[in-house]
């Protein structure tokens, strides 16, 4: 199969291209960017006037729910909602059921896109049994079966000695340890953000504190142990000062935001919105628009969507007793180019936000549009405005705080290893 | 977006009674003014008044009460409602779906209002926002949000003393944290025009972020009830002992129970409130309990012709709209 894109703005931070260029790719790679081949003939040509042709988005973490809980989502119902949102690479954390910690369930996940064939999907492994924080796992088979990270997600590693060996191991084996800086006794049990709405609402409150000292322990920990440390979904402005001022210092580090968090803060939960039920918790104006900031400095190097497809019962309940998470692929894409909207960023600053960096982190070969790469490619129309009703989503989980909001930015075609995998006519 | 909305019903009158936040200083007043006219119901021979005769009400307690549930069934009889107790133990309704089916299905015997009380925070606002159009809810307590016919009868007890809001001082004292009771009542004293509330306890019950609820942060017993009208001591429940909260009973006895000696630094005629049960020895002793500027028991007897108040003009209303639009 050859295919065509003409006349697309193309944008590819890794290669430095930033201007209106046509786009070639025979079978599974991108054989040229300019000028076509000699004897090139398309068999598809797709006419990307107006829009932007970039690398397909990477996305750092999106629950899928299968293995465990199909009844909020499968591989193939997310993943075909991936392709529709551009992203063509995602990774699962480890806790789904069971958890990624043998390289089974790795297989299993793989076998099972393999039937759904909508985009790359990318496991990261548990950094402990069953994520209990008590047995490292075996981190080596898990790498050889895929493995791109090590993580024990939102479950915390109480005991020190387990953390810090557990670091190192994954040193040993190369693996970069993927962090979430919630600790879980400060956290304890809490539903919002400990400030002005938590107070008013009567919420166990998530205190800032809760973030800055497990960022403060694990930067301890990265010193003594060597370990390439990425951390998931910051919240806070404060955070967000002790990582610049670790990585002012020479710490090899990065750092990820949700993209709910860029927009979104506690004001948001109003009278108790269990869509904005999210953990770690939105946090106050001053710290969204850090962590704003943070994404323009580079302080944050990647935006990824968090996705956490629910069922309807699941948010149906009072705030506390709802499930966290936000099913958010389809609003990544929208939601980033605000930025861009908001004169914060410029276009490739935000494909280099969702895909090239993102890759890097992962170890991937992706995220750019050289000649000979996979060709996963993402075209978009950056102006087309639309408006989110559930009801119109892909994902099997409707649950969103954006329903409604007047949303700019709309995949037109994604391009998975030369396969069209999603296309939007309308 | 105005969710508080959710408290009004399209013609503007009152539908639902979950949070005293947001309400207009008029409601709060017509509250008060009305439960004043039915505060004589309970003195005369006959101590019935027909206003909501063939009405069903529901109480779901979802956490224990003896008091509250009781003062909502006499209340709710006082004003010729049918009542119907029902107890949940909230294990077998943790989840949404069943809480949901158990509403419909209260709905569908056609009943007319829910006075709930569930121990999670926001669960009277998921209620309201569940039910058919026909039904109001009154909030009897969640979580740790708010107790809004709490916080109006403290409110009518206040005015029956003091007269005007506008010149007093009053003092919270305890665990402000936790409390649903304290949040109900800041909210109504502020909107009543109340220029000095001030909350006092050890940091540990008060939340950080206190002061933007509009109150005045004391964290000593003796500076915080210094001058003022009203002292309202709130209880201190016997779990804050278990966790990091508190190390004892005795030592926050000492700290920040209210002795006739601490109370000699209020207003010499300040009332002193407290909305039941008390813990003698803990947050307050006997001699100031049941001294004469104790106004507790006052307080248990206003809470029948408030909650009578707010039930009428909740169920009320209908009567004035009988062709009421349903959503």
């Amino acid at each position: 199969m050859k295919i065509a894109i003409t006349d697309g703005h193309v944008v590819d931070p890794r290669n430095q291209i930033n201007e209106r260029k046509d786009l070639f790719v025979h079978d599974d790679k991108i054989i040229a960017v300019g000028k076509a081949p000699s004897g090139f003939k398309a068999d598809l040509i797709i006419d990307a006037t107006n829009k932007i042709v970039s690398p397909g988005f990477v996305d750092l973490c999106a629950r899928l729910r299968e293995p465990g809980q199909e009844h909020k989502g499968t591989i193939l119902s997310e993943t075909r909602a991936a392709a529709a949102s551009g992203i063509t690479s995602l990774c699962i954390p480890p806790d789904t059921t069971p958890v990624i910690d043998t390289p089974a369930v790795i297989e299993l996940i793989h076998q099972r896109n393999e039937e759904a064939g909508f985009c790359r999907v990318y496991t990261m492994g548990a950094l402990t049994m069953g994520l209990a924080g008590e047995h490292l796992t075996e981190m080596a088979h898990l790498k050889d079966a895929g493995c791109v990270g090590v993580s024990n997600v939102m479950n915390c590693i109480n005991n020190p000695q387990v953390l810090r060996r557990s670091m190192e191991y994954a040193a040993s084996v190369d693996m970069t340890v993927f962090l979430h800086a919630q600790d879980s006794g400060l956290a304890n049990n809490g539903c919002a953000h400990e400030g002005a709405v938590s107070t008013r609402l009567g919420l166990a409150g998530i205190p800032e504190a809760a973030e800055t000292q497990a960022v403060a322990n694990f930067l301890m920990l990265v010193e003594q142990t060597g370990a390439r440390i990425h951390f998931c979904r910051l919240t806070t402005s404060r955070a967000i000062q002790m990582i610049s001022r670790a990585k002012y210092d020479g710490f090899d580090l990065t750092a990820d935001v949700a993209a709910h968090q860029l927009h979104l803060t506690e004001m948001d939960i109003g009278y108790f919105n269990s869509q904005c039920h999210v953990q770690p918790p939105l946090r106050t104006q001053r710290d969204r628009d850090a962590l704003r900031q943070a994404v323009v400095d580079s302080q944050i190097e990647a935006i990824c969507s968090d996705h956490q497809p629910h069922d309807i019962d699941a948010k149906l309940a009072p705030f506390p007793a709802t499930e966290p998470g936000i099913s958010a692929l389809e609003t990544l894409l929208p939601l980033s180019l605000r930025l861009v909207n908001d004169g914060l960023l410029d276009m490739p600053g935000l494909i280099d936000r969702l895909s090239t960096t993102p890759a890097e982190i992962l170890g991937l070969n992706a995220g750019h549009l050289s000649v000979d790469a996979k060709a996963d490619i993402t075209i978009f129309d950056p102006d087309k405005h639309w408006v989110l009703k559930p009801q119109n989503m892909l994902s099997e989980g409707r649950n969103t705080p954006f329903t409604n909001w007047e949303l700019q930015g709309s995949v037109y075609k994604t391009i998975c290893n030369g396969q069209v995998v999603y296309s939007n006519e309308h | 977006m105005k969710q508080q909305d959710i408290q009004f019903d399209n013609t503007g009158k009152l539908r639902h009674f979950l949070t005293i936040e947001d309400l207009p200083r008029q409601t709060l007043i017509d509250i008060l003014d009305t439960a004043e006219n039915f505060s004589t119901v309970g003195t005369q021979q006959a101590k019935k008044v027909p206003l909501l005769r063939g009405k069903t009400i529901v109480n779901l307690f979802f956490e224990g009460s003896t008091r509250t549930r009781t003062t909502f069934e006499l209340a709710a009889k006082r004003l010729s409602a049918d009542v119907l107790n029902i107890n949940i133990n909230t294990s077998s309704t943790s989840k949404g779906e069943s809480l949901l089916d158990m509403l419909r299905n209260l709905e569908a015997m056609h009943t007319d209002m829910f006075v709930v009380r569930h121990g999670e925070s926001g669960a009277a606002h998921f209620i309201a926002e569940h039910v058919a159009p026909h039904i109001s809810v009154i909030n009897a307590g969640d979580g740790s949000h708010a107790h809004p016919t709490q916080g109006m009868l403290d409110m009518f007890t206040i005015r029956r003393h003091k007269q005007e809001f506008q010149n007093l001082r009053v003092a919270i004292v305890g665990d402000i944290m936790h409390s649903r009771v304290a949040r109900s009542q800041i909210h109504a004293l502020n909107r009543l025009g109340v220029p000095e509330v001030r909350v006092v306890g050890p940091h540990t019950l008060i939340p950080r972020t206190a002061s933007s609820l509009g109150v005045h942060v004391y964290h000593n017993l003796r500076e915080g009830i210094k001058d003022v009208d009203v002292v309202i001591m709130l209880r201190l429940q016997k779990e804050r002992m278990q966790g990091a909260m508190l190390p004892s009973e005795a030592e926050y006895f000492s700290q920040y129970g209210l002795t006739e000696e601490k109370l000699s630094l209020a207003k010499p005629d300040a009332i002193v409130m407290h909305p039941g049960p008390i813990n003698r020895g803990v947050e307050i002793e006997s001699e100031v309990a049941d001294g004469p500027q104790s106004v507790i028991l006052e307080q248990v007897t206003n809470g029948l012709a408030v909650r009578m108040a707010i039930m009428s003009m909740v169920l009320g209303r209908k009567q004035e709209s009988p062709l009421e639009v349903r959503e």
